[in-house]
């Protein structure tokens, strides 16, 4: 895959009080940017585990993109506090297992920040882009690309 | 009427598992009524020509202590796997990798690098292991390292797992109890794939500790901390403690004496990535907002993934260092 062919998969957690209605708004703002990212929507951005990221780079994601309310404004007080010091603690552990720390990006976009947030993708899929594909060696393989290794 | 047949044996590990079983006393006494020792390096002499002469499935069951880390130990594997009815992932090396299993942060060349060749080791001429070298009676050969340590159940299919680093003596006394009320037919074997001889819990649940402010400023390691109060939870005195992300079924025994919880149980049940729960569970408590005062506690804790993984890492999500999972046979 040549490096411009390369269009990576990020696995977006957004919460469900600002930063998936940031989103939400840069969608029906028509504010553009780019498809790479997958939105999963969680009540709060305190309720990722380290779990999900491991399980999402894992499985073939290129990088995993946490955002969450600003700090002071969780809905549910400080639960984003939380989800700062896992992301703390994660990179430090991650960086053991050779994985880049532009691959997991944690960020704050209000209900009100469309734009903030298109902004916080697009600079996010240049980073990965620049790094190239994870494919982390245990991951299953995709159908299409089992075929592919297969056909002569 | 003869007996079935049980064996043992030791693929990456330290020999614990062998002594915990031996740790049973005189019940080791009714395993012997009960079986016929097929195989069982540590204790009696059989070859491995020998393993391989039986017919297949005529070990009733084998305790498969270790973890795969080199050819010899997969061929193991794969072999016992053919001959036995039963075969049971013994102690944590065969479930999660344990201790043999942190090789994974490192490529091939660094552990070799690290073994042979470090200030602490002599050896002028940098001479290291090689999987074959003449002699003047032969060629002498030494099974090769694979890329990574891999857990039995990566390498066959495995019946049941005994979790624990080693496994508490109590434990394997119940595991041999249920094997022999089988083998008399007075019970029926546990579902496949149970977690046998230990807890449906976490350390934490059996552990006697006060726990109440779930907040901790610290972390330290012992030796710089002042003396622990011995009712209070040692996390909470900011003691890196594996207990909220580990199976109970040990009794909280280190806890017990003022030693954290290392996580030798492996994950609590339904825990995907014991090393990640933990870090969820410490990043939890710690009582800091700003990210320089995060990282000031987290600086505490050195070496992130030996501690979370200390077990676990060889069965984790991503079970090891990306350049050494990369490498080639
Ligand atoms: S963290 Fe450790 S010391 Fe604290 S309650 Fe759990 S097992 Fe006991």
């Amino acid at each position: 895959m040549s490096e411009s062919a390369f269009e990576p998969v990020i696995i977006g957690f957004t919460c469900n009080w600002c930063s998936y209605r940031a989103a939400d708004l840069a969608g029906t703002s028509r504010i553009k940017y780019p498809p790479n990212v997958r939105l999963i929507r969680v009540m709060c951005s305190g309720r990722i585990d380290p779990t999900f990221v491991l399980k999402a780079l894992a499985d073939g994601a290129d990088g995993v993109m946490i955002a969450g309310c600003h700090p002071g404004e969780c809905h549910y007080l400080e639960q984003n506090y939380k989800a700062l010091r896992r992301h703390r603690l994660l990179q430090r552990t991650l960086a053991q297992f050779g994985i880049e720390p532009e691959r997991v990006r944690l960020t704050w976009a209000s209900a009100a920040e469309g734009a903030r947030f298109a902004e916080e993708v697009g600079a996010m899929v240049d980073e990965v882009k620049k790094l190239g594909p994870l494919n982390w060696p245990t991951r299953p393989v995709p159908q299409s690309e089992a075929a592919a290794e297969v056909a002569p | 009427m003869s007996k079935p047949r049980f064996a043992m044996y030791w693929a990456a590990a330290c020999g614990g598992c062998e002594i915990a079983v031996l740790n049973i006393d005189e019940k080791v006494l009714e395993l012997d009524a009960h079986f016929d020792v097929a195989f069982w390096p540590a204790a009696m002499d059989v070859k491995y020509k020998d393993v391989e002469a039986m017919e297949d499935q005529s070990i009733l069951v084998t305790l498969f202590n270790g973890s795969i880390r080199t050819d010899e130990n997969e061929h193991l594997a794969r072999l016992l796997r053919r001959k036995s009815k039963l075969l049971v992932a013994f102690g944590s090396c065969a479930n999660e990798g344990c201790i043999p299993g942190l090789a994974n942060l490192s490529p091939r060349e660094q552990i070799f690098e690290r073994a042979y060749t470090s200030p602490s080791t002599e050896n002028p001429d940098r001479i290291r292991p090689q999987p074959a070298c003449q002699v003047a009676e032969g060629t002498l050969t030494l099974p090769p390292l694979q890329p990574v340590v891999r857990t039995l159940d990566q390498v066959v299919e495995v019946d049941y797992h005994v979790p624990g680093c080693p496994p508490e003596s109590h434990q394997i006394a119940a595991v041999l109890d249920v094997l022999i009320a089988v083998v008399k037919g007075e019970a029926q074997l546990p579902p496949k794939g149970a977690v046998l001889g230990a807890g449906n819990s976490t350390v934490c649940d059996e552990c006697p500790r006060k726990r109440d402010v779930k907040r901790i400023d610290k972390l330290a390691r012992i030796q710089e901390l002042p003396p622990l109060a011995t009712d209070v939870c040692l996390l909470e005195q900011g003691l890196m403690c594996a207990g909220p992300a580990t199976r109970s079924g040990c009794n909280s025994r280190c806890p017990n004496v003022g030693a954290p919880c290392i996580g030798c149980y492996g994950a609590a049940p339904d825990v995907l990535d014991q090393g990640a729960r933990l870090m969820t569970a410490i990043a939890s408590v710690v009582e800091a907002q700003e990210p320089e005062d995060i990282d000031r506690v987290l600086d505490g804790l050195p070496d992130p993934a030996g501690t979370f993984y200390r077990f676990g890492l060889a069965h984790s999500l991503l079970r090891a260092n990306r350049a050494a999972l990369a490498e080639k046979p």
